[in-house]
């Protein structure tokens, strides 16, 4: 065994990349997996995305212009399955990937087998789930929660659901183990836990929700599946189930899914705010703890999502109250980006821009999450787009430009190429006014009472729906400005190993573009120091 | 050199062992849900819960107060029968024991076992509404064509909230072998 390891040590000395496609079908590289995520959800946000055309082209005025109304109930529950499950967990899950290790000194991941498994699983689990469409009944259309009884009625695709949400759950929870064990046994000597960068951190946490909620996710949809084909009764009524449990058990996963969904891009802008503000990240400890607030306090609020189902006033109290908690480390966190900002030597680079884009939007988001959480309020504003609003407001504008600043920050140091500044800030632009343009009308739908998960409406919110479509279309259009600027980054002017003047951490110390591998020899306290002080 | 990645090689592998054993009890914990789930709903009424057995309770009216007790009767959208209550509502005495009548009709010519799923409004009530007797503790088989009525026979407990005025007992009519079998029609 010593030999063995010795020798594949010595190997890999002057071992680069793997011709063809073997390199990337049994890569076991951190880089080229982080990569092959990030291309993997480039693409589900793309088919995802038209899926989100085709439901604005629906409403942009009433009646029923394109699609059936079957078929719709089917776009808008697989765009979310595969925005929520495809695109951003993914996109993160390759951040992490490709960070994690330069960021804390580690040669690779800890389980780099695992990686390259948890990755390939995700392209079969999505074409079990696209191939749905073809099928006669047609893809799911029960909405992404999956409650029954009503999704016990879709047709052939039901089996093939469950089936890639289960998939999906194995690839997640892979990831996390190989990041919790790659963060809590391969960091650099000298780096202590609170010494780890914000985003080491946050995705610490967040690889903890999800081995705590993926498995309950799975056991949720393994009782819808037996509940169908085996004759159990967990959420039938007739045989003494109940289907209300099936939304307890879902949201018990779903919650924190949504912080698993947030945190890493709050430990993103964690990153970038300070580097583009020269200023070391206000409060970083409390930063920690008030992710860790977060996290515990998600899996203690989860009924906030059925307060119309029906519930004790003690529950309707309870869970009202435990989620306006949530404000309070949010609150933190908003905070200390701002007072990082306070007195900083900003400038605005693509980078910040969309970071300083997320602090405001996000929290619009959070704010509407408060009005939501209100028990008394809530029952006006359930199921209708103003809890649309709501959720994208935290997902796009949150969690999308997280990772869209990730990505133009990081670029360089991955393809050793500066990326174009120009197209970059108008890839910003165009993206936040059309995103507010989208998004920021339903609020107004929604509390004029306009329900969601419907193809067609009543003339009244024929305005506020057109202004929304023309921006879903425009910002649809503007990712085609980021595909550019990806293509363009692949070449052009070189950038150097730091690349950002006020950046600071172990990756902007190695070489742009980084080397195949990295960090074979722990860094240097002297080096590490420098970076994690 | 060797022994060190051996040595992080090990430590791997017990913490990924650790990690995978909470995963194995997270997946539990979410089939756990379900009987706890039940017992909370015994427990609090949770969900309009009533009892699903026969249960012995001694009278002890009380005249000084009325209550309401309304039915309402849901036919499961795949249940080919008739369902309805006799009588739509009943002005009862706390303590007291009533009868009261429900009648079922199969619509198809084949032999049918139904069952009636119970559910009380509101919440805090549920656990005040006491059934003696019900058709809905046993599934209910019905011939072809075959129409019943079906009896309940029911006590509301003295120690119902004052504020309660008006109970709602509704029942859903489903059709179990389809439940069990789950034939998509």
């Amino acid at each position: 065994m010593s030999t063995t390891v010795a020798d594949l040590h010595d190997h890999h000395e002057d071992h680069g990349p793997a011709k063809g496609i073997g390199r990337w079908l049994f890569s076991t590289n951190h880089k080229d997996i982080g990569t092959m995520y990030l291309v993997f959800s480039l693409t589900m946000f793309f088919i995802g995305g038209v899926m989100a055309m085709v439901i604005r082209s629906e409403l942009a005025i009433p009646g029923l212009q394109f699609v059936h109304p079957e078929f719709f109930n089917s776009m808008t529950t697989m765009h979310a399955l595969i925005m929520v499950f495809g695109a951003v967990m993914p996109a993160f899950v390759g951040l992490a990937n490709w960070m994690i290790p330069l960021m804390i000194g580690a040669p690779d991941m800890a389980l780099p087998r695992m990686n390259n498994w948890s990755f390939w699983i995700l392209p079969v689990a999505f074409s079990i789930l696209l191939s749905t469409l073809f099928m006669p009944g047609g893809a799911p259309a029960s909405g992404w929660t999956m409650y029954p009884p009503l999704v016990l009625q879709t047709g052939n695709a039901f089996p093939f659901l469950i089936f890639s949400v289960h998939l999906m759950g194995i690839s997640s929870i892979m990831g996390a183990i190989n990041v919790i064990v790659t963060i809590i046994n391969m960091r650099a000597p000298d780096m202590t836990l609170l010494k780890m960068p914000m985003f080491v951190w946050t995705w610490l946490i967040t690889a903890y929700l999800l081995i705590a909620v993926m498995p309950v996710l799975a056991g949720a949809v393994t009782m819808l599946l037996t509940d169908q084909f085996f004759g159990t009764s967990f959420f039938l009524a007739a045989g003494g189930g109940d289907p209300v449990m099936f939304q307890h058990i879902f949201w018990f996963f779903g919650h924190p899914e949504v912080y698993i969904m947030i945190l890493p891009a709050f430990g993103v802008i964690s990153e970038i705010i300070p580097t583009f503000s020269r200023k070391k990240l206000f409060g970083h400890d409390s930063m920690v703890y008030a992710a860790s607030s977060i996290a515990f306090l998600s899996f203690i609020v989860w009924a906030h999502h059925m307060f119309t189902v029906g519930m004790p006033l003690t529950g309707q109290m309870f869970f009202m109250f435990a989620t306006m908690l949530i404000a309070v480390p949010t609150g933190v966190k908003v905070f200390n980006w701002v007072a990082t900002m306070w007195r900083g030597a900003m400038t605005f680079e693509t980078p910040m821009l969309f970071s300083l884009a997320f602090v405001f939007l996000f929290t619009i988001g959070g704010f509407s999450g408060l009005m939501l959480a209100a028990a008394p309020a809530d029952i006006q504003y359930h199921d209708t787009y103003f809890v649309v609003a709501h959720f994208h407001y935290v997902l796009v504008p949150g969690s999308i430009f997280a990772i869209m600043a990730g990505v133009y920050y990081w670029l360089p140091k991955w393809t050793g190429h500066m990326y174009d500044e120009k197209l970059g800030k108008l890839h910003f632009w165009t993206s936040t006014i059309f995103v507010n343009l989208a998004f920021f009308p339903m609020h107004f739908l929604g509390l004029a009472g306009m329900p969601r998960r419907i193809p067609d409406y009543s003339t009244q919110f024929t305005d506020f729906n057109t202004i929304a479509s023309i921006g879903a279309l425009g910002f649809g259009l503007s990712q085609l400005i980021f595909v550019l600027v990806l293509f363009r980054a692949l070449k052009g002017a070189k950038a150097t190993d730091r690349v950002w003047e006020g950046a600071h951490g172990l990756e902007w110390t190695l070489p742009s573009p980084a080397p195949y591998h990295t960090w074979e020899t722990p860094p240097k306290a002297r080096i590490a120091g420098e970076a994690f002080e | 050199m060797n022994e060190k990645p051996q040595k992080l090689n090990a430590e791997n592998r017990s913490l990924t062992g650790r990690l995978l054993l909470l995963v194995a009890a997270m997946f539990g914990f979410g089939f756990l849900l379900v009987p706890l789930y039940d017992v909370f709903c015994e427990i609090t009424g949770f969900g309009g819960r009533t009892n699903a057995t026969a249960a012995v309770v001694k009278e002890a009216p009380d005249l000084s107060r009325e209550i309401r007790v309304e039915f309402v009767t849901t036919v499961n959208s795949y249940a080919p029968f008739e369902f309805a209550a006799d009588v739509d509502s009943m002005t009862v005495n706390p303590g007291k024991m009533y009868f009261a009548t429900f009648t079922a009709k199969n619509l198809t010519r084949a032999d049918r076992i139904a069952q009636a799923v119970p559910s009380v409004a509101p919440v805090a009530a549920a656990e005040h509404f006491t059934k003696i007797e019900c058709f809905c503790f046993t599934s209910q088989e019905f011939d072809a064509l075959e129409a019943r009525a079906m009896p309940l026979q029911f006590i509301v407990d003295p120690n119902l909230p004052e504020y309660v005025d008006t109970i709602t007992l509704q029942y859903t009519f489903f059709d179990t072998p389809r439940a069990a079998a789950n034939n998509p029609l």
